[in-house]
């Protein structure tokens, strides 16, 4: 892991925050300043390629994760270059400066970025495209540009003068391509806001498509690999001669992280792997357990460097002192792991001085960056192609599987397709980190909240991964901290506490503790004012339309305040995050066993201008099932050093008869796209929450809400 | 040794160790990756597959065990996606990152083989099985009907 560490770091830029995010600035020598490096003959700009044969391609800069951005990304060229949405395919664009998310600052694929970032960038690609498609038939046909017109792939002109784009591509290279070209009235879309169909369902229902652990490169072998059950551990010695002894084993190889097995085929790779005999060096990760974990974090809260997360307002220690009713609580949110269902893979040919490198991964250009460094290789000679991800959550932001994979090609001069099990995947991933929160508020007579001071302590993911400097806000903890309630006094304190934990970002980052703690919170007042929890909030948000619309919305979709059947009560959340504004209501009850059942979860977002309102509802879905896990069934523990849960029986996501009916309210509107790969999964922790507490009249502030977890608050 | 069953329809040849899983036959040496390893331990239902129509973790059936045996995968359903549930699939845009999707239909598949009506706590139990990290659930159990409306018309 150190060389990956180094390697990102010795590329770091960090700079100012945009809209209270960090730019991560990553760079890789050799990829700057090609923003338009020469490509094909038919590549207008760095995004749509023309064939001859009118075949329209756009290079996507996001992964195809689930998320759908094969689909969103050519929508916003289609509805500029006014093509069919099926004229065009998608292939994935290599690690390249142009293709830089200009929200992260980086080639990344997260942070529910793709639709914000993309939405104008290739709109004006597609607009480029089509501008110097005209331009050529002008020239060819010696006609004004005003009377010709481009339409469904084709150009037409006056007098029945006709091309396809195909046939005009190869000249449109050589007219000028207009920097700012005019871009289509939103009224005018057609394409952009409908519910067009994802062009890679077909493949995904037939198995034709190719996700990394289908890659096949010839003369390829397999391998797995064998990694200290502490993470950081290193290999002492090891004795391999009963694992030289299976069948089909080609080689077995040391590596930074462990040992791997190098054979004919996976299935003799893992075999010979679960006979190796490895001693370990465990290092100081040994040490590590829940306890370590959550008191030293607590500990931190008492003791760390504390960091203002915004500006406090009005005098939060004198009006906590005058306040009426002063209510405190501190909120737990545990550990987690994406366990996304295709184990961590990567395919890897190093030979000759050059890498190539294919399989899933959320961050192209970090592939490239820490393959070269781990290597010694230059930046240029390592090419890295993407496939279909099996999932991503975060994870695939990650670097250490696919430096793995190189290292095993260069040590067998082969290539290599590099195949986790299960269990090395879930006792080996980057974890979402714990998170303590403590909240303190002031009421008046009347039960307003007049002050509150917000305290939250974790580990910071940024300086792990992209080398934020210490005592340094990392602005990916304090997400969701601020919510858009009207409160006059008010105080938001960051304390960082590295656990020693390898941490990561997990599908919505921080939004996770924060909006658990504040939401679960403002139950807490409004039942402590004696007020309505959905009442309490409207009367907190005068102003701020987009939150009161949302809350709004969800309350009246969900029937709030009307009787339930016996044994069911409602809980209310409401957020901000990724420029999306959001409220749910959540439905439970219990069941049999005392464990928390989810019947409907109502959610009403305003996301601004939406590309495809039916990828919106489908990363809703998504998310309310991936948050209900974390909130009610699975956390990752550990002792001595070692993370417990090893396969989808120890730690459980939600299945089938476990998920809810989700109803969906959507708001029309032209504000600026926000994203949606996220926030979902953040509310439904406080919604559920809230419906628990209000149902059982206990309230748990410590996820996941387990049957055990409600039998121990019962009884305290 | 070497272990002769069909698959999807036609005679196939293992030449793998016969404590070899089925599902790696399949994937590596017969080359149909469609059928997907998820983890090992007959948990996640990635690897389903049927034998002899019974909905099948090929991760836990050694290769010895299916001979004479027929083996149907998700690239048995169709290639064009003709079958009612690729269709169904297709208009409910059920997958997202599609992982668990092969799984998913093949499960489905031997649900509506034997009832094409399904309740929703019989599609509930015939397909608990198969973990969706995704969590595409909601669109699994609307297309699961729909294919089985198309398959009673049929």
């Amino acid at each position: 892991m150190s060389q990956i560490t180094t390697s990102r770091r010795s590329f770091l830029q960090t700079s100012a925050a945009l809209s209270g995010g960090l730019m991560l600035g990553f760079t890789v020598p050799g990829t700057r300043g090609q923003a338009m490096a020469a490509g094909t003959a038919h590549e207008v700009n760095a995004w749509v390629h023309i064939a001859n044969d009118n075949t329209i391609t756009l290079l996507s800069h996001f992964s195809e994760m689930g998320q759908g951005v094969h689909t969103s990304m050519p929508m916003l060229i289609a509805e500029e270059l006014n093509v069919d949405l099926k004229q065009i395919k998608v292939v994935n664009a290599p690690p390249k400066a142009v293709y830089v998310n200009s929200l992260l600052g980086a080639q990344i694929t997260g942070g529910s970025c793709s639709v914000r970032d993309a939405f104008t960038k290739l709109r004006v690609a597609g607009a480029q495209v089509r501008e110097v498609l005209i331009t050529a038939a002008a020239a060819r046909w010696s006609v004004d540009r005003d009377l010709i017109k481009a339409e469904k792939g084709m150009v037409y002109g006056p007098k029945g003068l006709k091309s396809t784009y195909g046939d005009l591509a190869e000249l449109a290279m050589s007219m000028p391509v207009p920097e700012k070209p005019t871009l289509k009235d939103p009224k005018h879309f057609k394409v952009v806001g409908t519910r067009a169909k994802r062009t890679d369902t077909p493949a995904k229902v037939n198995g034709s498509a190719e996700f990394g652990i289908d890659v096949k490169l010839p003369g390829m072998v397999y391998a797995t690999v064998a990694q200290c059950p502490v993470i950081g551990g290193k290999v002492k010695s090891f004795d391999a001669s009963k694992a030289k002894g299976v069948a089909g084993v080609l080689d077995v190889v040391q590596i930074n992280d462990g040992v791997a097995v190098v054979a004919n085929s996976w299935w003799q790779a893992k075999k010979a792997r679960d006979l190796l005999s490895i001693q370990w060096d465990e290092g100081a990760g040994a040490a590590l357990s829940d306890t370590s974990v959550l008191e030293g974090t607590r500990q931190a809260l008492k003791t760390g460097k504390v960091l203002e997360i915004i500006k406090p307002t009005g005098d939060v220690t004198g009006a906590l002192k005058g306040a009426a009713k002063v209510v405190e609580a501190e909120y737990i949110t545990p550990m987690q792991a994406h366990a996304p269902l295709e184990p961590m893979n990567f395919t890897a040919d190093v030979r000759d001085g050059k890498a190539l490198l294919v399989g899933p991964t959320q961050f192209q250009q970090g592939a490239q960056g820490a393959v070269a460094g781990a290597l010694g290789l230059k930046p240029e000679d390592v090419t890295v192609k993407t496939t279909f991800l099996g999932g991503g959550f975060g994870r695939r932001l990650e670097l250490d599987f696919i430096v793995q994979a190189a290292q095993i090609s260069k040590a067998v001069n082969k290539p290599v397709k590099l195949v986790w099990t299960r269990e090395e995947d879930m006792t080996h991933d980057f974890y979402r980190p714990l998170g303590v929160n403590q909240i303190k508020a002031g009421l008046d007579a009347s039960g307003k909240p007049v002050a509150v001071h917000f305290k939250v302590a974790s580990q910071s993911i940024t300086q792990r991964a992209f080398g934020l400097p210490k005592d340094t806000l990392d602005p990916f903890m304090a997400e969701a901290s601020t919510p858009g309630y009207n409160i006059a006094n008010t105080q938001h304190d960051l304390i960082i506490h590295d656990t020693g934990v390898r941490v990561g970002y997990w599908r919505a980052v921080s939004h996770n503790m924060n909006v658990f703690a504040n939401e679960s919170f403002m139950d807490e007042l409004a039942e402590a004012a004696g007020k309505d929890p959905y009442a309490y909030r409207m009367s907190l948000l005068e102003g701020k339309p987009r939150f009161a619309n949302v809350l709004k919305l969800a309350a009246e979709k969900a029937g709030w305040g009307k009787p339930l059947p016996k044994g069911h009560a409602h809980g209310i959340a409401l957020m901000e995050g990724y420029g999306t504004y959001m409220a749910q209501v959540a439905e439970v009850s219990l069941g049999d066993q005392g464990e928390v059942k989810v019947h409907r979860v109502t959610v009403a977002a305003d996301l601004g201008h939406m590309v495809n309102p039916d990828t919106v509802e489908a990363q809703i879905q998504s998310s309310i099932m991936f948050g209900m896990g974390a909130t009610l069934k699975h956390q990752v523990t550990m002792a001595n050093g070692r993370v417990q849960q090893t396969n989808y029986d120890s730690f459980q996501p939600v299945r089938m008869f476990e998920a809810p009916k989700v109803d969906i309210v959507l708001v029309k509107s032209s504000e600026a796209p926000g994203g949606i790969g996220e926030p979902a999964t953040a509310v439904v922790a406080p919604a559920i929450a809230n419906a628990v507490a209000t149902l059982t009249g206990k309230r748990v502030r410590r996820l996941p809400i387990t049957a055990e977890a409600l039998k121990q608050t019962a009884a305290a | 040794m070497s272990v002769d069953f069909q698959i999807n329809g036609k005679a196939a040849k293992a030449n793998a160790e016969t404590d070899t899983p089925l599902l790696w036959v399949i994937r590596d040496e017969l080359g149909l990756t469609g059928t997907k390893f998820g983890c090992g331990a007959a948990l996640c239902g990635a690897c389903t597959v049927h034998v002899d129509g019974q909905p099948t973790r090929s991760c836990q059936t050694p290769i010895s065990s299916v001979a004479g045996k027929k083996v149907a995968t998700v690239e048995g359903l169709s290639k064009d996606n003709s079958h009612p549930l690729q269709v169904a699939w297709i208009k409910h845009d059920v997958p997202q990152c599609g992982y668990c999707q092969s799984g998913q239909l093949m499960s489905a598949a031997a649900l509506l083989a034997k009832n094409k009506n399904p309740s929703d706590a019989e599609i509930d139990a015939a397909m608990s099985a198969n973990l969706c990290r995704c969590g595409t659930y909601n669109r699994v159990r609307a297309a699961v009907k729909d294919a089985a409306a198309m398959m009673r018309k049929a």
